[in-house]
Formats: structure tokens, C-alpha cells, sequence
């Protein structure tokens, strides 16, 4: 082993890449369909890792970014004429991000189990906005009437609600929100929020103020989950208020705690950890009559998990190499 | 709006926080002596509810019925699944981040949630009051009261003195008090800190599944009440200030009298306001109204 680390995560990653780009060579369309679900909710997890764990902010609202983002595509695409793509990706994190400003610069004043609170009192603001007002149909949700339609200067390759072409849509915005953020990681930009996680009075003794550092990371974050609303509407054609409760927040927030924090790889790794597990379980070849409740048995999962993998899913591997260094 | 409607709503306003508040006070309780945040505190409400309905055909056989043999053999069988809950689980946690813990609650209201549908099933559930609190109260010439939401207040205004007393008289509150403050130091000065947290732990799900099994008969018993119940008590901890039982008393009847009045007034908007008003609170005091220390 004499690889050093960074070559060896980033052959993993393209390894991984590799075998997502051809799964539906081999999958039927229920396993391409619920892997495109994932690879969505891996931008998701990805964009709240970088608030969570890079920038150690734990946000227990994101889902109103993701929300926000799957209705503005929606009340776009009401006209039964297809709108361009780019035009409805663009609006929608616009107003993830839009509504992420004011809500960081109010909720970045209070820290800790406070910040938590205050990020899900603007969640459910939100929620409340879509499921009690009729602006969007209320809590029936709504559907979208047109699609977007992607176009390369004025070429337009696919379908892009189509089930395959949706497929690679969504593993090509995967690499690129993970490239992205891997650059950031890397940059000034990251090393900062990085410092900011470990030791903010340290960083401001420095010279660095926080506050904008932090507003930075959380519009960023916003407007990716917005990124991963508007694949998630595109692909489902229908949108509702649940996609804004705090369930949904709480998901997300499992999802990266599950896998990892602090590596990129940690959040894909548990929005594919979190959602297959949930497959299996349900899944009555395997557990017959038993597989009606699953949620017992993914309780009992996670609290496993807690118990036996202190870093997630991500640590696990030098967890049983230092142990197989010890019985050896 | 009329005087006594107005009286009507207030009344329902007090019981609805003071209602809030013995939930909201077992989590602040665990919260602040424990550190541990509790995402399954919700579950217990509802497990409570759920005994006040499967308990008493049990209790009508073998005990001779009575809603107050119901609710005391469901506060003991409470204090034992919090005393083996602690046990089992949490004493596990303390030297965990919150995030995880927050991950290993989570898999504990699955848990409770899929039990509940194994041996109770899924479907509603209506409690009936007992006869003697079924009656109604004439308030004014045409309206009238519920006895038995008169009857939640007093209960709950009962508890909340006894805490206080516990908490502010007793050797065991000046305890929790010190390990709330500095667990090191209260162990050091001989306070056995893991009975301690056995005895909170079991304390707070008491109560909540005392409040659940007296607000049965009010709200039926469904799947889903205890995560409903969660997100709103987790507002009125953080307003009332983290470990702060006075602060969870004061934030639960701001949140009982802002939600009730706000139906009445903006039917549209009344789901906002109680967050509104949290986030109001918190940036003008960053910690809650309340927070000790």
C-alpha cells in the first residue's frame, strides 16, 4: 500500500463513477429509477454536508431549500409548453438561495442546539406557506403540466423525464455538485470554513471574519439542495408540502451522520447506505411476512450503527484493519 | 368577539400549554441534567396515550377499573421502561456527540412507532373521560365547558408545583441542579451521577406519558401523535432556554396562547406564528428566556 491517500480516493470515486455510468446495462427499470432517486437525494446529503460537516453548522431546516427548489419548478412549469432547462435549474436554486441569505444572516447569530432550533422555525415557515395557503394548491401538492426541456444550443439530445436519460442527468449533477465541492474543500474558501469548524474564536483571533464565511457556506449549500429539489420535481412531475417537513430535514441529516461526517464520500455513502437499507428491509423474498416491519428492523440498524461505528459507514474500513492489525 | 369566547379561548389556551408543558418539561430535564437530546421523547407521549386506551380493559379485569388505577399502573409501567430504556441505551450515549445522539433517537421512535403497530394496530382510537369528568360547565348564558379540560390544567398545574418543589426543596433536586451545572464537580462531591440519571431519565418519561394518557380522551389516540408532539416541544424547551423548567412553564403557555389565538384570528397563517414568535425570541435572546448558567 504504498499508494498515497489522495490516489486512493479518487480511483475509489472513479471506480464508483464506472459502475453507476453502466448499472443500467445490467438493472431493470425499477433499479434504474431507484437509483436515480438516490443519486437526487446524494446532492441533497451533499449539500447539507458541507454546512454540517465541513463547516460544522448543524441546519435542521434544510429541506426548505430542497423544497423551495422543487416549487419553483413546479409553478414554473404550469403552461403545458416545455420551458428551457437551464432557465428552471437557474430559477430554482436562485430561490433556495434567495430565501437561504436572510435566513443566515438571522440564524448565524444564535450557535449550537440554538442554531438547530432557529434553522427549523424557517423550515417550517415555509412548510407552512405551501401546505396552509393555496399558492400551490396547498397540502394536495401539485403537479407539473410542462417539462423542462434540456437543450445544448438549441440541440436537444433527450427526454430528460424520461426514466435514462433522467438517469444520467442526475449521476452527471452528482459528480459535478461533488466536484465542486471537492475544489472548495481545497480552496481558501474550504480551508476557512474548515478552521471556522474546528476553532472559530481561533480563526477570528486570526483576522478571519466568520460571519460572511458562514453566510457563504450556507447560500451555497441552499442553493445545491434547490439543485437536487428541482432533479427531485423533474423526475416525480409532482411536488408536495411533505418534501418540506422537517421528516425531510431529519432525513438528510441521518443520511450524512450515518455515513460519515467530514468526507464527501460519508454523505453519498449514506443517502445509498440509508436508502437501500430501507429496500431491503422491505423486501418480503428476503424477510416474507416480516418485511411489513421494516422500520423495526432499520431501527435497529441505525441504533447498531451508533453503537458500533462511532465514525459511520466511512470509518469502517480502518475500523476492521486496525482490529485485524490486533487478532493478527 | 364575545367575552365568554374569549374566556372559552383562554381557558383552552392553558390547557393546551400547561399540556405542552409536562412533555416539555421531562425533555428540558433530560436536556439540561443529561445532556442528551432526545429525539424519542414524542414517542413516549404517544406510547402513553396508547396505554390509556389498551390499559384499561386490563385494569377493568384484574384491578376493578377506574381511570386512576389506569393512570397509576401506567405511570409505574412508564417508570419502568424509562429506568430499562436508560439502561439499555442511553447510558451509552453520554459521551457521544448530539449528532449521534440524535441518530440513535431517531432509530428509537422506529422502533416504538412499528411496536406500536404490532400490538396495537393502526387505526384511531377515541378514550372516553371517565363519567363523573364527562360533564360540561355553563359558562355565560350559552356557552358551555368540558369538565375534563379543566380537569387536564389542574393535573398539569399539580405537577408543575411538585416539580418545582423536588427541584428547589429537596436534596435530590439540588443534585440534578448540580450535575445540570457541572457533572465532574457533583461527582466529585459524592452525588452517584449514573443513579441520578437513572432516576431523571425515568422521571421525564413519566411525564410525558402522563400527559399522554390524561390527553387521550381530548385528542384520540392515532400513529404519528408523538412526532407532531416532538417538533413543538423541542420550540417550547429552546424558548423557555435549554435545562430551564420555569422557561419551559413561561414558553409552553406563550406557544398554548399564541397557537390558540392564532386560529382564531389568521386560520391561514396560524401554523407560522408559533415559529415566528421562536424565531422572534431567539434574536433578541440567543439562549432562551430562561437559560441558567
Amino acid at each position: 500500500m504504498t499508494m498515497p491517500n489522495f490516489a486512493r480516493a479518487g480511483a475509489a470515486v472513479v471506480i464508483a463513477v464506472a459502475v453507476l455510468a453502466m448499472l443500467p446495462l445490467f438493472a431493470g427499470k425499477y433499479e434504474v429509477d431507484l437509483f436515480a432517486k438516490i443519486l437526487v437525494l446524494a446532492i441533497f446529503a451533499l449539500s447539507l454536508e458541507l454546512l454540517v460537516g465541513q463547516t460544522g453548522l448543524v441546519s435542521f431546516g434544510h429541506a426548505a431549500f430542497f423544497g423551495l427548489g422543487a416549487y419553483t419548478t413546479a409553478l414554473l412549469l404550469q403552461e403545458p409548453d416545455p420551458r428551457s432547462f437551464w432557465l428552471v435549474l437557474l430559477a430554482a436554486m436562485g430561490a433556495a438561495g434567495l430565501y437561504a441569505l436572510p435566513v443566515a444572516a438571522l440564524s448565524l447569530r444564535t450557535r449550537g442546539v440554538y442554531f438547530i432550533m432557529v434553522t427549523l422555525a424557517f423550515a417550517q415557515l415555509v412548510y407552512y406557506v405551501f401546505h396552509d395557503t393555496k399558492i400551490a394548491k396547498g397540502s394536495d401538492g401539485i403537479y407539473l403540466t410542462g417539462v423542462p426541456q434540456f437543450s445544448l444550443a438549441g440541440w436537444v439530445p433527450f427526454d430528460v423525464t424520461r426514466s435514462l436519460p433522467f438517469y444520467y442527468t442526475a449521476l452527471g449533477a452528482l459528480c459535478a455538485v461533488y466536484a465542486l465541492l471537492a475544489l472548495l474543500q481545497r480552496s481558501r474558501f474550504g480551508r476557512a470554513l474548515a478552521g471556522i469548524r474546528v476553532n472559530e474564536q481561533r480563526m477570528r483571533a486570526a483576522g478571519f471574519a466568520t460571519y460572511p464565511y458562514k453566510i457563504a457556506a450556507f447560500v451555497i449549500a441552499a442553493m445545491l439542495a434547490g439543485l437536487a429539489g428541482f432533479l427531485k420535481a423533474t423526475k416525480d412531475g409532482y411536488v408536495n408540502p411533505e418534501m418540506l417537513a422537517w421528516h425531510e430535514s431529519g432525513a438528510v441529516l441521518l443520511m450524512i451522520i450515518l455515513g460519515g461526517l467530514g468526507r464527501l464520500r460519508g454523505a453519498v455513502l449514506g443517502a445509498f447506505a440509508f436508502v437501500l437499507l430501507q429496500e431491503f428491509f422491505k423486501n418480503d423474498a428476503v424477510f416474507g411476512e416480516f418485511a411489513k416491519r421494516w422500520q423495526l428492523l432499520l431501527g435497529f440498524t441505525i441504533i447498531g450503527c451508533v453503537l458500533l461505528l462511532p465514525n459511520g459507514l466511512i470509518g469502517l474500513p480502518a475500523r476492521l484493519h486496525r482490529r485485524g492489525a490486533r487478532d493478527g | 368577539m364575545s367575552a365568554t369566547t374569549f374566556l372559552v379561548q383562554c381557558l383552552n389556551a392553558v390547557q393546551y400549554g400547561l399540556l405542552l408543558f409536562l412533555v416539555a418539561s421531562g425533555l428540558t430535564l433530560i436536556f439540561g441534567a443529561m445532556n442528551i437530546i432526545n429525539l424519542a421523547h414524542g414517542s413516549f407521549y404517544m406510547v402513553g396515550a396508547y396505554m390509556a386506551y389498551a390499559l384499561a380493559p386490563f385494569v377493568g379485569q384484574y384491578l376493578g377499573g377506574g381511570f386512576f388505577t389506569t393512570l397509576l399502573v401506567g405511570l409505574l409501567l412508564s417508570i419502568a421502561l424509562g429506568y430499562a430504556l436508560e439502561w439499555a441505551f442511553f447510558s451509552l450515549l453520554y459521551e457521544r456527540e448530539h449528532l449521534q445522539q440524535v441518530l440513535m433517537t431517531y432509530g428509537l421512535i422506529l422502533i416504538f412507532e412499528e411496536l406500536r403497530s404490532l400490538l396495537v394496530g393502526d387505526d384511531v382510537h377515541g378514550v372516553a373521560a371517565p363519567d363523573w369528568l364527562a360533564g360540561t360547565i355553563p359558562l355565560g348564558s350559552l356557552m358551555t365547558y368540558p369538565v375534563y379540560r379543566l380537569f387536564i390544567s389542574a393535573v398539569c398545574l399539580l405537577v408543575a408545583l411538585a416539580m418545582y418543589l423536588v427541584l428547589a426543596r429537596t436534596r435530590l433536586g439540588m443534585a440534578v441542579r448540580a450535575g445540570s451545572v457541572d457533572r465532574e464537580m457533583a461527582q466529585a462531591l459524592g452525588v452517584d451521577i449514573n443513579f441520578l440519571y437513572r432516576v431523571v431519565f425515568a422521571a421525564g418519561v413519566a411525564l410525558a406519558v402522563l400527559a399522554g394518557m390524561i390527553a387521550a380522551p381530548v385528542s384520540s389516540v392515532y400513529p404519528g401523535m408523538g412526532s407532531q408532539v416532538l417538533i413543538i416541544c423541542f420550540v417550547v424547551v429552546v424558548i423557555g432556554g435549554i435545562g430551564s423548567v420555569r422557561g419551559a412553564f413561561v414558553a409552553a403557555l406563550l406557544v398554548g396562547f399564541v397557537d390558540t389565538f392564532g386560529k382564531v384570528f389568521f386560520q391561514e397563517a396560524a401554523g407560522v406564528l408559533v415559529y415566528l414568535m421562536m424565531a422572534a425570541i431567539l434574536l433578541w435572546k440567543p439562549e432562551g428566556l430562561f437559560r441558567q448558567g
